[in-house]
């Protein structure tokens, strides 16, 4: 068994190699997925900029879809694998068990995707990732999505077992750590995630081969259950991953066990409810439902980002203060390790994730807000916010430290991978804030021609639109170059890079 | 002090410090504040999503608007019906791809019932230039209680994705400020 295992030389975690292979083939296939996603990004970019229109208008609609699916679906939830492998096994040092099952779930997970993708690609699928029924795709579709769901259920069974086997086989002393809690709270978000997904996909495919009815209301709500409570899923993870960089790149330490932990549980328990703020201005449900699942639970969950919010940085000026930076009331930020991609990663996640993705969220997740924002392009200015310039630059600082830990290579082309997070979250910020501005005029999301240059009736929006979109057209290409460097960076490290090992370390020797 | 990534030993249920009592505690109640705000703005405010909500038939409720355009049709444009229902009465709008039909012609100040169905698929309804957005969603009949605040010659943009001709679904609805008219056109009886 012994042989099964490294140990890493610079946290002192005992790697299995099991875990390791997992890490990698998630971590790669995410990758994969975000290549796709953001070549459609690119070109639904340019195509809502219509000063360039790029594709025609089956094409957008195609390629939005394609980019919907690929990155909050695929490219996320890939990554989310890696992260369970790492918190759990890696991390509490113990086995991956039954190693077969998590190669299998992968498998799984990869058939569904590619089902998905060429189900999109070759046109049977024009439905957005939303596919309110009756909008209909071809019936692999939606089983494509079912094979990944339940590969992914698996690789959640899976990190359980390993709290258990691990706690079984005394490989750590003590309750988990909060890294571990936090990736617990979002695979038990994941539980109830994918049962919601189950109970939509599978009536929902069944509809597409004619076999049963889904009314569209229905569909709705629980698709939203589902989707939803699937961006939690993700602000655990990332929330994790938050403790996990302060820990890494400055000996961030945990303030109070008890706060950070009774925060996640919030999330557990309200964060499903608060999934009815898709539906403020849908006809079913009535005031009350809406009022009580927007505000009491709602607010419930926002409260535990507030907390996060703020004991990760002070966990951050705590842990540089006993390293021995103590000058002044800020010098623990200034004297940061600010050309540390993990770093800047984390904190730029934090400020774009709190403020611009945390204050317009909570705003249009109010009744009488939704009614001016819903479906405006307000709406993708926030998930922007939260899902890409939050989660996905989590884990693009996560990354930094993945391919020297896990795939023991250097990181390659180090003076870009140094400016890589300020480049996007800076293309990001003024993407979101711009696109977030746009939607104040009305401005439709997932929409082909705004200049309605075809259509019975004419309208002409104000100019100050125009600017508005230009604006985010370049802050869009900006992120975009941003997540081009990482691209190259991490593929370029991880097939070509040079192995890491401690003594280029010591000799601060990054290349 | 240990990170997040060590196994915390012995019991962690521990008092938290000051100032970590101090950010729950103002955090709290800048939610308390939210709660608060949330039944209070449906009260007070003036725009609230709520309709009379109704399961319908496409069918039924198709049949439904062509009978209101019969009653009310005052000319066409566009091949679409112009509709100038009487103050108080129930209007019908009709989403499908990829038109709202009919037309229609309100007055400033009335109050009319607003319902909104679709025949086929999700569609959106964005008023321009206010920004009011709801969900029209088929099988369900919409009915919301609306008075137009401002005259104009309005547009309503589907902003709900509804197959490949979703971005051509644009339609148009005139709100008449009777009191105005009645000056420009010089007519002395009020
Ligand atoms: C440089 C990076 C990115 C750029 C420039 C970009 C750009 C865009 C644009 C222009 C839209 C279309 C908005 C509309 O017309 O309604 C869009 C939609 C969307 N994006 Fe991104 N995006 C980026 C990264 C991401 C990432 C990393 C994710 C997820 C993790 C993501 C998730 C989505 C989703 C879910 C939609 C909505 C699709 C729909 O309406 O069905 N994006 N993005
Ligand atoms: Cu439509
Ligand atoms: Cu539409």
């Amino acid at each position: 068994m012994s042989t099964a295992f490294r140990t890493c030389p610079v946290t002192r975690l005992k790697v299995h190699s099991q875990a390791d292979a997992l890490i990698k083939a998630n971590a790669v296939a995410a990758t994969i997925f975000l290549i796709v996603g953001g070549i459609a990004a690119f070109l639904v970019l340019l195509t809502r900029w219509q000063v360039v229109h790029l594709l025609d208008a089956a094409w957008f609609y195609r390629m939005l879809t394609i980019h919907g699916m690929s990155m909050l679906i695929f490219f996320i939830l890939f990554f989310e694998m890696a992260v369970l492998y790492f918190a759990g096994p890696v991390v509490l040092s113990s086995r991956v068990p039954a190693p077969r099952i998590g190669w299998l779930s992968f498998v799984v997970m990869a058939i569904g995707a590619l089902t998905v993708e060429w189900a999109m690609w070759t046109g049977r699928a024009d439905v957005m990732f939303s596919s309110y029924v009756p909008l209909k795709a071809h019936w692999s579709y939606y089983l494509g999505v079912i094979l990944f769901a339940v590969g992914a259920l698996t690789v959640v069974g899976l990190f359980f077992a390993s709290l258990v086997v691990a706690k079984r086989e005394r490989t750590y002393e003590g309750s988990i750590p909060l890294v571990t809690f936090g990736a617990l709270t979002a695979a038990i978000i994941a539980v109830v995630t994918l049962g919601h997904g189950a109970a939509i996909y599978i009536p929902t495919f069944l509809w597409s081969i004619g076999v049963m009815h889904v009314d569209p209301a229905v569909y709705r709500l629980v698709f939203w259950g589902l989707g939803h409570s699937a961006q939690q899923i993700n602000l655990g993870a990332m929330v994790a991953l938050w403790y996990m960089l302060g820990a890494l790149t400055v000996g961030a330490v945990v303030l109070n066990e008890k706060i950070s932990r009774s925060a996640f549980v919030l999330y557990i328990l309200f964060i499903n409810m608060a999934a009815a703020h898709h539906l403020l201005v849908d006809p079913v449900a009535g005031p009350a439902w809406k009022v009580w699942n927007t505000s009491y639970a709602m607010y419930l969950a926002v409260l535990a980002s507030m907390v996060h919010g703020f004991t990760i940085p002070a966990g951050i000026e705590v842990g540089q203060r006993l390293r021995g930076v103590t000058q002044g009331m800020f010098g623990w930020l200034r004297k940061a390790p600010w050309g540390d991609p993990g770093f800047s990663s984390l904190i730029f996640s934090i400020v774009i994730f709190g403020f611009v993705g945390g204050i317009t969220g909570v705003t249009f997740g109010t009744e009488q807000i939704n009614l001016i924002a819903h479906n405006t392009l307000r709406i993708p200015g926030h998930f922007h916010a939260t899902v890409v310039g939050g989660t996905a630059l989590a884990f693009m600082g996560a990354t930094y430290y993945l391919i020297p830990l896990i795939f023991r290579k250097q990181v390659a082309f180090w003076p870009l991978a140094k400016i890589q997070p300020y480049v996007f979250a800076f293309g990001m910020l003024v993407f979101t804030m711009a696109m977030t501005f746009a939607g104040t005029f009305g401005v439709p999301r997932r929409h082909w021609d705004i200049t309605f240059s075809n259509t019975s009736f004419d309208l002409q929006y104000s100019p100050a639109v125009d600017l508005v979109i230009g604006i985010m057209a370049v802050g869009g290409l900006i992120a975009a170059l941003g997540g081009a460097m990482y691209v190259l960076v991490t593929v370029w490290s991880v097939f070509f890079g040079r192995r890491f090992d401690l003594e280029t370390v010591k000799t601060g020797g990054q290349i | 002090m240990h990170t997040a990534l060590e196994p915390p030993k012995g019991v962690w249920w521990k008092p938290a410090g000051r100032a970590e009592k101090l950010w729950v505690g103002i955090a709290f109640g800048w939610c308390l504040v939210l709660f608060a705000m949330m039944p209070l703005w449906h009260l007070k405010g003036e725009q609230n999503t709520t309709g009379i909500r109704r399961k319908v038939e496409p069918e039924a409720f198709q049949a439904r608007t062509i009978e209101f355009i019969q009653q009310y049709q005052i000319g066409t444009e566009k091949g679409i019906p112009v509709v100038e229902p009487p103050p108080g009465s129930d209007v019908y709008l009709l989403a499908r791809m990829w038109n709202w039909v009919p037309i229609l012609k309100l007055q400033k100040g009335a109050e009319y019932t607003l319902h909104l169905s679709s025949m086929d698929l999700n569609h959106g309804f964005n008023l321009y230039p206010m920004n009011i957005n709801l969900q029209v969603v088929p099988d369900y009949d919409y009915a919301l209680r609306i008075v137009p605040g401002e005259a104009g010659d309005l547009r309503i943009v589907c902003n709900e994705f509804c197959g490949i001709g979703h971005h051509t679904m644009i339609g148009k609805l005139i709100v008449v400020d009777e009191s105005a008219e009645t000056v420009t056109y010089g007519g002395g009886e009020r």
